[in-house]
């Protein structure tokens, strides 16, 4: 199967409607925690609920952090999830003296107190640099942190929440969001439907 | 700016919606994936799906119940209904829930709130009170489906979930469900004002204003079940009601 979509386990997660929105999309899907299949497979989703410090603990024991850095940097079509974004990055509030992926050189902040935590709910998806796999849309997010600053070299959208945050970040065929695609609607299997295809979304939408 | 969710409840029991008042006298409301693509398509923010016999009956919610309705939508689905430990969780997750929602258990062992939340994130877990009013300011947790009065308060128990590890407040009014009496809107502001996280307002619902009311009062979501289930009102009136009174909605 070489469009199958591999889902990385990363203990757990929400993993059953990620499965089901690609299966909606009409696309094969594999769960996975072979680090063997990672750097190869044609699409790679990282998803992630649940605590910083304890998906990093997991993808390290389980050696999957080496070939996930490698698959980003080849840009082999990966798709970042929720927490997944946050672990792309150096470190997190949420656990500190815990190093994250790395790939982002930022750290994830705790919301502002003034605002309700964690943020759930639909926010609205405001992409900065021009067309990518986002267009401007309401998303579904589950989140009590989130990254301030958008790292050179990423497509980045932004959303505001008591501040402004970074949404979702693309570099090639590189997609990380903080919202949840697979919960966002039709808005949201356009995402990943743009995001497998590998075309932008039609600009000024 | 974060949009108030319109939610429907689907109160479950069987494999079929019932809806009944004050958890009691179930009437049949149909079949629960027909409905749940039914809410989706008018502009559900979300779907709660609770298991209104589990407790009392001893047992998990079907999860074949769960799986149809995760196949066929593409928005957020709670569940809850017999949740007593991680596995339970595990199981709801796996079967296609998002977020799960815990009552009774959580209150007979609040130990449970902490677990939960360690283990699958404090976004995932979302404690459900079910508030009985005592005085006009003070509200009591019941659980059991109503047929127990704790003598707990349902306002410090919400502060007590929070700082053990929940997400949001599923907020009950015992008094008011089924009823169509509109929110308690004391109650939403008194458990809005001692806690940081969201809040789901439940119970009571009758006319979009209702709903209206309870956003306006502190609520972060409002859900409601025979509002929607006997077609008088849609996902999509209410959200031009929400649109006229300056509040923010998805559209």
């Amino acid at each position: 199967m070489t469009n199958e979509v591999v889902i990385l386990r990363t203990g757990v997660a929400n993993i059953a409607s990620v499965q089901s929105a690609f299966a909606r999309l009409g696309v094969a899907v594999r769960l996975c925690d072979e680090p063997s299949d990672i750097v190869s497979a044609a699409f790679v989703v990282l998803p992630g609920v649940g605590a910083f410090g304890s998906a990093m603990q997991y993808l390290q024991t389980r050696a999957m952090i080496d070939p996930l850095s490698l698959r980003v940097r080849l840009d082999r079509p990966t798709l970042a999830i929720c927490l997944g974004l946050q672990l792309l990055c150096a470190a997190s509030d949420e656990s500190p003296g815990r190093n994250g992926i790395g790939i982002i050189h930022e750290t994830v902040h705790r919301f502002h107190p003034r605002v309700r935590v964690p943020q759930i709910g639909w926010n609205k998806v405001r992409p900065l640099d021009g067309a990518g796999f986002i267009t401007e849309g309401y998303a579904y997010f589950a989140n009590s942190y989130c990254l301030r600053q958008a790292p050179d070299g990423w497509l980045a959208s932004r959303t505001d929440y008591g501040e402004p945050f970074v949404s979702a970040l693309q570099r090639g065929r590189v997609l990380a969001c903080q919202f949840h695609p697979e919960l966002s609607g039709t808005w949201g299997l356009n995402v990943l439907s743009r995001w497998l295809a590998g075309e932008d979304g039609a600009p000024g939408c | 700016m974060l949009t108030t969710r319109i939610i429907p409840c689907l109160d479950v029991k069987d494999g079929r919606v019932v809806k009944g008042v004050r958890f009691q006298s179930l009437r049949d409301a149909g079949s629960p994936e027909k409905r749940a693509v039914e809410y989706e398509a008018q502009g559900a923010d979300e779907l709660v799906v609770l298991d209104v016999s589990a407790t009392a009956e001893g047992r998990l919610t079907r999860l074949e119940t769960i799986r149809r309705i995760r196949r066929c939508i593409s928005i957020p689905l709670t569940v809850g209904g017999g949740v007593r430990a991680v596995e339970d969780v595990a199981a709801l997750l796996d079967a296609g829930a998002d977020r799960v929602s815990v009552n009774t258990a959580a209150v007979l062992s609040p130990q449970l709130i902490n677990t939960l939340s360690k283990c699958f994130g404090r976004q995932c877990i979302v404690l459900a009170i079910d508030a009985g009013q005592t005085t006009r300011r003070s509200w009591q947790v019941v659980i059991h489906s109503g047929r127990e009065r704790t003598g707990m308060d349902a306002v410090a128990w919400a502060k007590t979930g929070e700082e053990r590890g929940a997400g949001e407040i599923l907020l009950t009014s015992w008094d008011r469900d089924g009823t169509r009496s509109g929110y308690d809107l004391d109650l939403i502001r008194a458990v809005s004002r001692r806690v940081n996280m969201p809040i789901i307002a439940s119970g009571g619902a009758a006319r979009p204003t209702d709903l209206v009311e309870a956003a306006r009062s502190g609520a972060s979501a409002v859900l409601a079940a025979s509002v929607f289930h006997d077609a008088n009102c849609s996902v999509s009136n209410i959200k031009r009601e929400f649109s006229s009174a300056q509040l923010k909605v998805r559209i």
